[in-house]
C-alpha cells in the first residue's frame, strides 16, 4: 500500500458506501411513484437498487479489497471468471426458467 | 551471467520465472477460496429469484415482514437492516485500518483495529438473531388453508388484523401478538362472532374472500404463527426456507470470521507477526472479511430491497 499516504482514501470510500446505503434505504422506505414504471419485467427501481448495489461491491473490491492496486494477471483471474459466470448463471436462469410455468 | 534463454523467460510473464500475479501463495489462496464462494453465493441467490419468480402472487414482501427495530413501537420498514449494514460497513472499514497499520508494522494500531473489527462482527451476529428470533415467534398469525395457501385476518375498514385483535377486540389487542399463542378454536370463535372479518390473500395479488367462506376456510384449515421451515404466516413458505439458507450461510460466514479475526487477534498480541517481520496474515483474514461485509450488500439488495 505504498502508492498511499494516511488514512484519508479509507474514510472517503466509508463516505461513499454509507451516502450510498442511505439513498437505497430512503428509496425503499418512500418508493418514489415514477420509478414504479416497469421496464423488461421489473420496476425502474429496481434496476437503481441493483446498479447502486455493484457499485458498492465495485468499491469494497477495488479499495477495500485491494484489487486495484494488484496486478494485471490477478485482475483477470478475478474478474473474469466472476463477469462471465455468474452474468451467464443469471441469464439461463432468466430464460430457461419460463419452463416453470408451463 | 545469464544466458540468453534466461533472458526471454524474465522478459516473458507466463514463462514461469517471474511472478505474473504478483501475489503470494497464501492470499492466492485465499482470493481463489473467496471466488469460489462468491460463485456459491450467486448460485443461492440466483435460485432465491427463479422461486420468488415462480411464486410472485405469494411472495411475501420484505418490509412487511420485517418491520421491528429494538425500542420502538409500530411498523419501521428496513430501518433495522440499514442498521446491521451500517454496522458491518464499519466493521469493514476498522478491517482495512488494521491492515493498514500492518503495512506500517504498527502493533498498536493493529490491535485497536482487529478488537474494534471483532466488535463488529458479534454486534452483527446479535443483530442476525435478534432478527431470527423475531421471525420464528411471528408478528400477527395468519390462517393456513387445508391447501397450504397463507391467508391473513382483515376487518371491515381493509385494516390487517393480528391474532390479538381479533380474540382481544381492537382496543384491547395490540398490533402484534408479542409472542401471545392463539388456538384454532379461540381464533374461530372469534371470527364467527364478527361479521366485518374476512381473510384475504398476502402479497401483490391479494385475493379476498366472503365471511362466510372465511370462516368455513378456517374450519378446514389451521391457524400458523411465525415461521419455520414448514409453515410460515408471513406467506409462501419457500421464503423462510430461503432465508434461514442464505441469511443462515451468511451469518455463518460472519462468525467463522470473528472466530479467525479473533485468532489473529490474539496472534498479535502475542508478538507473532512483530517477530516474523510481516503482517501478512491480518491482511489475508482482511480479504475474507471484506468477502462477508461485499456478499451482505447482495443479501441486502436481493433479500431487503428488491
Amino acid at each position: 500500500m505504498s502508492d498511499h499516504n494516511g488514512t484519508w482514501w479509507i474514510w472517503k470510500v466509508f463516505w461513499i458506501l454509507l451516502v450510498i446505503t442511505g439513498v437505497e434505504v430512503a428509496l425503499g422506505i418512500v418508493k418514489p411513484e415514477f420509478m414504479l414504471t416497469q421496464l423488461f419485467g421489473t420496476s425502474v427501481l429496481n434496476y437503481v437498487f441493483i446498479i447502486l448495489t455493484l457499485v458498492k461491491a465495485a468499491y469494497i473490491v477495488q479499495i477495500f479489497m485491494h484489487v486495484k492496486f494488484e496486478k494485471k494477471g490477478l485482475k483477470y483471474a478475478l474478474y473474469l471468471p466472476t463477469l462471465i459466470l455468474i452474468p451467464y448463471l443469471t441469464f439461463i436462469l432468466l430464460t430457461e426458467g419460463s419452463y416453470l410455468f408451463q | 551471467m545469464a544466458s540468453p534463454a534466461e533472458m526471454t523467460q524474465e522478459e516473458n510473464n507466463w514463462g514461469g520465472g517471474s511472478r505474473p500475479l504478483g501475489s503470494r501463495y497464501g492470499k492466492l489462496m485465499m482470493w481463489f477460496f473467496l471466488l469460489s464462494d462468491a460463485l456459491t453465493f450467486s448460485g443461492f441467490l440466483t435460485a432465491y429469484g427463479l422461486m420468488r419468480f415462480k411464486f410472485e402472487s405469494t411472495w411475501p414482501i420484505a418490509e412487511n415482514v420485517f418491520t421491528h427495530f429494538p425500542g420502538l413501537e409500530g411498523d419501521q420498514p428496513l430501518l433495522y437492516v440499514a442498521l446491521m449494514t451500517f454496522i458491518l460497513i464499519m466493521s469493514s472499514v476498522t478491517m482495512v485500518l488494521a491492515v493498514n497499520a500492518g503495512e506500517k508494522m504498527n502493533r498498536k494500531a493493529v490491535t485497536n483495529w482487529m478488537l474494534w473489527t471483532i466488535i463488529g462482527g458479534l454486534i452483527f451476529v446479535g443483530s442476525q438473531a435478534w432478527e431470527w428470533y423475531h421471525f420464528i415467534i411471528g408478528d400477527s398469525g395468519a390462517v393456513e388453508t387445508a391447501r397450504q395457501e397463507i391467508l391473513h385476518i382483515y376487518n371491515e375498514e381493509g385494516e390487517r388484523l393480528s391474532f390479538s385483535q381479533v380474540v382481544h377486540g381492537m382496543e384491547e389487542g395490540h398490533a402484534s401478538n408479542h409472542g401471545e399463542t392463539f388456538t384454532k378454536a379461540e381464533v374461530l370463535a372469534a371470527m364467527k362472532a364478527n361479521e366485518g372479518m374476512y381473510i384475504m390473500e398476502p402479497g401483490k395479488a391479494g385475493v379476498s374472500f366472503t365471511h362466510e367462506a372465511s370462516v368455513a376456510m378456517l374450519e378446514a384449515g389451521d391457524v400458523v404463527q411465525g415461521a419455520n421451515m414448514i409453515h410460515n404466516e408471513y406467506g409462501q413458505k419457500q421464503f423462510a426456507n430461503f432465508f434461514f439458507f442464505i441469511t443462515g450461510f451468511h451469518g455463518f460466514h460472519v462468525f467463522s470470521g470473528v472466530v479467525i479475526n479473533f485468532i489473529i487477534f490474539y496472534n498479535v498480541l502475542l508478538g507473532t507477526y512483530e517477530r516474523r517481520g510481516h503482517y501478512r496474515m491480518v491482511e489475508k483474514v482482511g480479504l475474507y472479511w471484506h468477502f462477508v461485509d461485499l456478499v451482505w450488500v447482495f443479501v441486502f439488495t436481493f433479500f431487503y430491497l428488491v
